[in-house]
């Protein structure tokens, strides 16, 4: 039977249609996307949330199901650097287990103001807002930092790096001593961390191991052989939360696009973190803050700039 | 008492007569569309063909067809921005209760040529008239088609080929045999789908009648659609696990040491 008029998308067999995002999507441009983030994750030891989740907005996957489905996907490429990470006993379970417990609550809180705001019609707005703020801010840093420790090493050893050894961190009560980071230090601020990066993850559909990382070296000063392993360990557990809260209330999690998100993204992880031992780190550090910045600078762009659409629809029956 | 009650049968049989001038009989070629992985959209095709009686002397050309055929109904919302603080952020909004997810309107000719705009309200032709209830406060009413949440609704859901109105699509074969395509995008929504087949002559409606088909998801598609929806736990729990083990699998496959 001939068409009428009409024309259709012809079929090609790497078009896959996703049972829950109710679209087809281009396989191998969903496997490419995983890959180039899985590489620039594995690059810098971060998820690469923030990068996957508005790349899956764009090419049409509605933003509820972007954020609900790329947690799992952290989940995968994080599991796998943290495996490596406990081979070669960079992780401090003690820490790790203490920043979980805050980090559990705070994906709860970050499920629950999701759904609400879902309701309310502001998620797009929220999620705009917190990639604008978060992303210039950290990103801003990393690049001024990076950009100071290649100045000084320029410069040749002007002066050390002054660390205060005590701060204000110090001097909370609840002391604990994390043997393998070789650290004393009160557990409210790492609970408060925990709590802060697992909201913020649930919320925006990011591991946060780009705001956690930071956190970790200049807050809490744990050594850095054991930050990047250990963060790893809080974004595996926050993701896994957050996949079963996103499929238990919004069921919105794409299990197919997940997994096509995960192949690409262990996949190219690998590759990059080969390529990021090749390079400085403070040249990484710089790169990485280019990086967020630019992706921050983008969202900003697009809140102030006049939309093409100013209405949108969104279904409020299916699926809420 | 029973005289009555025979006028009363006898003037229900005339009018039905009357009404059964002419008929419709209708047929699409797949009832049930299932949405497989490859699946990218599909076109159906609805044949039919007007019975005359013997009564009506066949003048061809006469006729005029508006098939209108509407998909599973949802509650949306439709959001306005506006420049608040420098930012463009969501600040008014409509709800339309209940209106087709899909809803497209296929005639032989323009609605205007075939029927006073009058009719065409009463008899809901085309996606102007077609009713799309909103809640305007606490009242629920359908508002002019030149309304902005209105015509921005009808214009968002025209770009992704779920509404669509089509006014030289449904062809004549014979003065009496028609037959028209359906093309359904790729993001159709799931569900059961009415299609609505009005003839109309001199500008006046002479009958209508009504058909129906399916989309299904099927197979793999269906077991985790279902599955989401109902054991949300479970669907999570396995989604996890599939992310530890591809996790697990790439730092085995890529152990250098």
């Amino acid at each position: 039977m001939q068409s009428f008029g009409w024309s259709l998308p012809k079929r090609t067999p790497v078009q896959l249609y996703l049972p829950i995002a109710d679209l087809p999507v281009n396989v191998l441009l969903v496997l490419a996307m995983g890959a180039a983030v899985g590489f620039v994750s594995g690059m810098f030891g971060i998820g690469g949330g923030f990068l996957m989740t508005p790349l899956l907005i764009f090419i049409g996957i509605s933003p509820g199901v972007a954020v609900a489905s790329v947690a799992s996907h952290i989940a995968a490429s994080s599991f796998s650097g943290a495996l490596s990470y406990w081979r070669r006993r960079a992780i401090d379970p003690a820490l790790a287990l203490v920043l979980l417990s805050g980090g559990i609550v705070g994906t709860a809180l970050g499920v629950w103001l999701f759904s609400l705001l879902r309701a309310l019609g502001q998620l797009d707005l929220l999620i705009a807002l917190s990639y604008v703020v978060l992303l210039s801010t950290v990103g801003g840093l990393m690049f001024w930092e990076g950009l100071r420790a290649i100045l000084r090493a320029r410069g040749a050893k002007t002066q050390p790096v002054k660390r205060p050894s005590h701060s204000w961190i110090h001097g909370l009560p609840l002391k604990m001593r994390f043997k393998r980071s070789k650290i004393y230090l009160s557990v409210i601020p790492i609970v408060v961390t925990g709590l802060i990066i697992g909201f913020i993850g649930a919320v925006m559909g990011i591991g946060g191991g780009f705001i956690l990382i930071p956190i970790m070296i200049y807050v809490l000063r744990v050594p850095t052989s054991t930050v990047i392993g250990t963060s790893m360990v809080l974004t595996l557990v926050t993701m896994v939360f957050a996949t079963l809260l996103h499929a238990v209330t919004n069921h919105l999690v794409d299990a197919v696009l997940a997994l096509i998100l995960m192949i690409g993204g262990v996949t190219g992880a690998q590759f990059g973190a080969r390529a990021g031992q090749r390079i400085r780190g403070e040249h990484l550090r710089l790169l990485l803050g280019l990086l967020i910045l630019s992706v921050g600078i983008r969202f900003a762009v697009e809140l102030v700039m006049r939309p093409d659409d100013l209405f949108t629809i969104r279904d409020v029956s299916i699926g809420s | 008492m029973t005289g009555r009650a025979i006028i009363l049968v006898m003037g229900l049989l005339l009018s039905i007569n009357a009404a059964r001038a002419e008929r419709l009989i209708v047929s699409v070629s797949n009832h049930r569309v299932t949405v497989t992985p490859n699946y990218s959209g599909e076109e159906l095709v609805l044949f039919g063909s007007v019975e005359q009686d013997a009564k009506v002397a066949a003048e061809p050309g006469n006729y005029d067809l508006v098939v209108t055929v509407s998909g599973p109904r949802a509650d949306m919302v439709t959001r306005r921005k506006e420049r608040k603080f420098g930012i463009w952020i969501n600040t008014d909004s409509r709800q339309f209760l209940q209106v087709p997810s899909y809803l497209s309107v296929f005639t032989n000719r323009p609605l205007d040529a075939m029927a006073s705009p009058e009719v065409q309200r009463r008899q809901q032709l085309g996606l102007k008239n077609i009713l799309l209830t909103q809640r305007v406060g606490t009242d629920y009413a359908d508002v002019v088609a030149s309304d902005p949440f209105r015509s921005a609704f009808v214009r968002l859901r025209s770009e992704h080929g779920l509404y669509r109105e089509s006014t030289s699509a449904v062809t004549f074969l014979t003065p009496t045999l028609f037959r028209t395509g359906i093309p359904l995008p790729a993001e159709v929504p799931i569900g059961s789908y009415d299609i609505e087949i009005k003839l109309l002559s001199k500008g006046a409606l002479v009958t209508k009648t009504d058909t129906a088909f399916e989309i299904v998801k099927v197979g793999f598609e269906q077991f985790i659609a279902t599955s989401a929806k109902q054991n949300g736990w479970l669907y999570g729990l396995a989604t996890a696990l599939m992310a530890l083990m591809t996790g697990w699998m790439a730092s085995v496959v890529f152990r250098r040491d």
